[in-house]
């Protein structure tokens, strides 16, 4: 247990020893252990972003299906009031048009009518101008009685 | 190599304990053979008593051969490791190497307050030095020593910590870090009133403050060193009294001294790192 040269020996060994780590073996390995550091931290926030990409997407994709089936419900909505509407009014048209067929009808059967009516008026004066000849035995003058007859007729 | 009576188990453990010292003998001093160096000459120590006369001019060939291998060892595996280092997935050796790294990372990060690109790998330096000086001290004690006489050679201690030069030497270093880094970042004047004005901050009390802290200053270096060598010294002569006992219940002893010694292998490399930084910290301090 001597103390001797080789205390200093030791200090220079270790003098070495530590200017060695210092510049050959510390730098290199610290550095790549901070990149991956970093390498990692970016990934995982990649990742973090990543998922918050996705839970954005999930909510939009939900949205939008919401919105479609939303949109589709109003169109069958739509679709099925049109129907009705076209139902509607068809069975307006059909009525109206039943109810001109009918006033048509009405028209034509009083215009016939009354076409039978003057028919029968212009008879009725000639019937009871030859019934009035046959009581009379006589013609009677149609030009000087015409006016008499014509107030009969208009009186049917 | 169980020794049968008390004189040769006294030699045998001041063998194990005494380094393979290389060293200058001074003029006319008889060596133990019985001859006499005519003049002062650098050889071989051959005894104990022969290491011990060399003085302070002498090297103790087994400490500085064995402390630098292994920081050779580390500073091959974590360069190699480095020259092939990834960014991607680490395999292997990097593992290793990085989970060092990390655990010094945190240690810093924890313990040292400043910014000093320096204390981080300084830290590294050591704790992976000393770990691996340690180490060496699982190998049984006979392997290496007995290998070593078959080769010739008197005296071989391997555990470079359990040699004083050794661990002095690191905190010597460690030490004039602190002094640098308190000058530097203190500067003179700054130093000078942290020593003169603590903990008493009255003029009459410079001297006693002065004493104080001086002495707490110097006190760091040794109490790193001493505490290094002392459990492992300790240690070592615990292996070697186990190493005298019978060889069939030697292993009773030797097992579970070993299995300890996993533990205050590392712990000891561990406190002798977090106090370099913490005093390396200190000195960082600005008040």
């Amino acid at each position: 247990m001597n103390i001797n040269l080789t205390l200093i020996g030791q200090s220079i060994a270790f003098a070495i020893f530590v200017w060695f780590c210092v510049k050959y073996v510390w730098p290199p390995i610290t550095a790549a252990m901070e990149a991956r550091q970093k390498k990692i931290a970016d990934g995982l926030s990649a990742a973090d972003r990543a998922s918050l990409d996705l839970e954005l997407a999930q909510e939009k994709a939900t949205k939008e299906l919401q919105k479609a089936k939303e949109e589709a419900a109003a169109l069958i909505d739509q679709a099925n009031k049109r129907a009705a509407q076209i139902v509607e009014a068809s069975k307006e048209d059909a009525r109206t048009e039943g109810e001109k067929l009918i006033e048509q009808a009405r028209a034509e059967i009083q215009q016939e009518r009354v076409q039978a009516r003057d028919a029968l008026r212009a008879e009725v004066a000639t019937l009871a101008v030859a019934g009035a000849e046959k009581i009379l035995e006589t013609s009677v003058d149609a030009k000087a009685h015409s006016e008499m007859l014509d107030k009969l007729a208009a009186e049917l | 190599m169980a020794a049968d009576n008390s004189n040769e188990s006294v030699e045998y453990i001041k063998h194990h304990l005494t380094n393979l010292t290389y060293g200058k003998l001074p003029a006319g001093y008889e060596r133990a053979d019985g001859t006499v160096v005519q003049e002062a000459s650098w050889t071989m120590a051959h005894t104990a008593q022969e290491a011990t006369d060399m003085g302070f001019m002498a090297i103790h060939v087994d400490t500085m051969g064995w402390s630098i291998a292994m920081g050779l060892l580390f500073l091959g595996l974590f360069r190699f490791a480095a020259s092939r280092v990834t960014e991607g997935v680490p395999t292997g050796l990097q593992n290793l190497v990085e989970v060092c790294f990390e655990f010094i990372q945190g240690l810093v990060r924890d313990v040292f307050h400043g910014k000093n690109p320096l204390i981080a790998p300084l830290a590294l330096t050591i704790f992976v030095w000393i770990f691996l000086m340690n180490l060496l001290k699982l190998i049984p004690v006979d392997f290496i020593p007995g290998l070593a006489h078959a080769m010739g050679l008197e005296y071989f201690k391997i555990v470079p910590t359990t040699d004083p030069n050794a661990t002095f030497g690191m905190s010597f270093g460690v030490f004039l870090l602190i002094l640098f880094y308190s000058f530097k970042v203190k500067g003179v004047s700054g130093f000078s009133k942290e020593l003169a004005l603590n903990p008493f901050n009255h003029w009459i009390m410079i001297p006693f403050n002065l004493l104080l802290e001086i002495l707490a200053l110097i006190i760091k270096p040794i109490s790193l060193a001493l505490r290094l060598f002392g459990n492992m010294y300790a240690g070592e002569v615990v292996f070697i009294l186990i190493a005298l006992l019978p060889l069939w219940i030697q292993w009773t002893l030797n097992v579970p001294w070993a299995i300890f010694h996993i533990l205050v292998i590392p712990l000891q490399a561990f406190i002798f790192t977090v106090l370099t930084v913490v005093y390396l910290s200190a000195a960082h301090e600005d008040h």
